[in-house]
């Protein structure tokens, strides 16, 4: 992609992000009622919820260019696919570490073998992975190829895996925690989108600069060459 | 050269090369072995635990021994650039990668026939009490060496293929290894054997979207 269009694009992103994100905290955390029996930690639940959407839309569009990738071979969709996995990834870690943090007052644990946080976690070492992958290998061109079929085989492997520890838990305890259950309160609904929209704003605007910043790798690289 | 011909002749060199060096089943056996023996001590002596994580230990021991062999054999093809000149081959690439599959699917049999009986000694559990475990153990084989394959053919490429094997392959298995432990233990534990019947679609629904998808696709990952 062109690299002072990028240029453009981060900067854009850089000054929509200083609005959005105060406007996202203030529909979390004062828009939004507290709620009647989990409290103030409830709150959790917007950043919670939105970045585990959002980390599940970067892997998809992973999928998306890596099978682009394989049919055009062209770097541009390459460079897409690694910059929205490393992406994901990065949320998927905030799902990770934000879960226990919620179930601990919540449900009294940390962790349970619940079949969506056991298949988020399965799912963020997939990514790792990949990412590893993408560190180790020498040639470009054979990493952009072997790390375009893990994005694809790794995505394709997500509702098989969630499907086995659904079942697996099934196995082992019948009754399983099952968080939210209600309906939820118009104003936390619209706290929850706000919330959604905040991410996915920070998301674009983290591969638009990871995209920068593999062009400007580029470039170094080239100029090194020559 | 048939597709099938392919796979077989790449069978047959494995086996060949296998029986003169033995270094794929010398190294995978020991490994599963010790595996087994090791893990006896996590057990108390007397307790009935045998039973209940005879299934896990078994499954767990053959993807770590497979972990090693798949290496072992792509390793072997990449040492010397050889599996560059088989991709030259006027043949059907994704032919030779399954018979590279089939061949460490052998392998990792061969490892499975001296476990079992080894379960029987020590823990005293016979793994095979049921003629659907075959299905089990066909299918999962299968579905480890299709996976184990891809991913060591990616890794041996890398600076650092003993971590990067098991990276990618451990998260990627985590189905299998469930399907294949339950199903183990349905039939260890004496259930109902209907309720090995899903995990053993499960795995078999894995075998052929994988081998459908790398079929399609390797030629594209595999060509310069």
């Amino acid at each position: 992609m062109n690299v002072v269009l990028l240029r453009k694009l981060d900067k854009i992103f850089s000054i929509l992000l200083f609005f959005i994100i105060p406007l996202g905290l203030y529909f979390a955390f004062i828009y939004a009622p507290v709620e009647k029996t989990m409290g103030l930690i409830q709150k959790i639940f917007y950043f919670h919820v939105s970045s585990a959407w959002v980390g599940f839309f970067a892997f998809f569009i992973t999928f998306l260019f890596s099978i682009l990738y394989l049919v055009t071979k062209k770097v541009e969709y390459d460079d897409l696919a690694s910059a929205s996995a490393e992406t994901g990834l990065l949320f998927c870690t905030i799902v990770i570490v934000t879960g226990p943090l919620w179930a601990r007052p919540t449900w009294g644990v940390y962790w349970t073998w619940d079949a969506r946080l056991t298949s988020t976690l399965i799912l963020w070492f997939i990514y790792v992975g990949y990412i590893m992958l993408r560190q180790f290998m020498e040639e470009n061109q054979k990493r952009a190829q072997f790390s375009a079929l893990l994005g694809i085989i790794g995505f394709i492997n997500v509702p098989i895996v969630f499907l086995s520890i659904q079942w697996w838990e099934n196995t082992i305890h019948p009754n399983v925690v099952q968080k939210g259950g209600g309906g939820m309160h118009e104003d936390m609904f619209t706290a929850m989108l706000m919330c959604l929209f905040m991410f996915t704003v920070i998301y674009i605007g983290l591969v638009i600069r990871k995209l920068r910043i593999i062009n400007i790798e580029r470039q170094i690289n080239y100029l090194e060459l020559e | 050269m048939s597709y099938f011909k392919v796979i077989a002749a790449i069978v047959k060199k494995d086996i060949l090369m296998e029986v003169r060096t033995k270094q794929v089943i010398n190294a995978a056996l020991v490994f599963a072995v010790l595996f087994v023996v090791v893990f006896s001590f996590t057990m108390e002596i007397g307790s009935n635990m045998e039973q209940k994580l005879s299934g896990g230990i078994f499954w767990v021991s053959v993807a770590f021994a497979g972990i090693l062999s798949f290496n072992k054999t792509i390793g072997s093809e990449t040492d010397n650039g050889s599996f560059e000149a088989l991709m030259l081959a006027p043949v059907d690439k994704s032919a030779v990668f399954f018979g590279k599959v089939i061949s460490n699917m052998l392998f990792l049999f061969l490892v499975e026939v001296i476990l079992i009986p080894l379960f029987l000694v020590f823990y005293n559990v016979n793994i095979i009490g049921h003629p659907l475990m075959a299905v089990v153990i066909i299918l999962s084989t299968y579905a480890y060496s299709l996976i184990g394959t891809l991913f060591s053919i990616i890794s041996v490429r890398t600076s650092s293929k003993e971590i990067m094997m098991p990276v990618l392959f451990l998260p990627f298995m985590v189905p299998v290894i469930i399907a294949a432990v339950l199903a183990t233990n349905v039939f260890i534990l004496g259930g109902q054997i209907q309720f090995s019947y899903n995990w053993i679609k499960l795995t078999a629904v894995f075998d052929i979207i994988f081998t459908a998808i790398i079929y399609g696709i390797f030629s594209l990952i595999i060509e310069d």
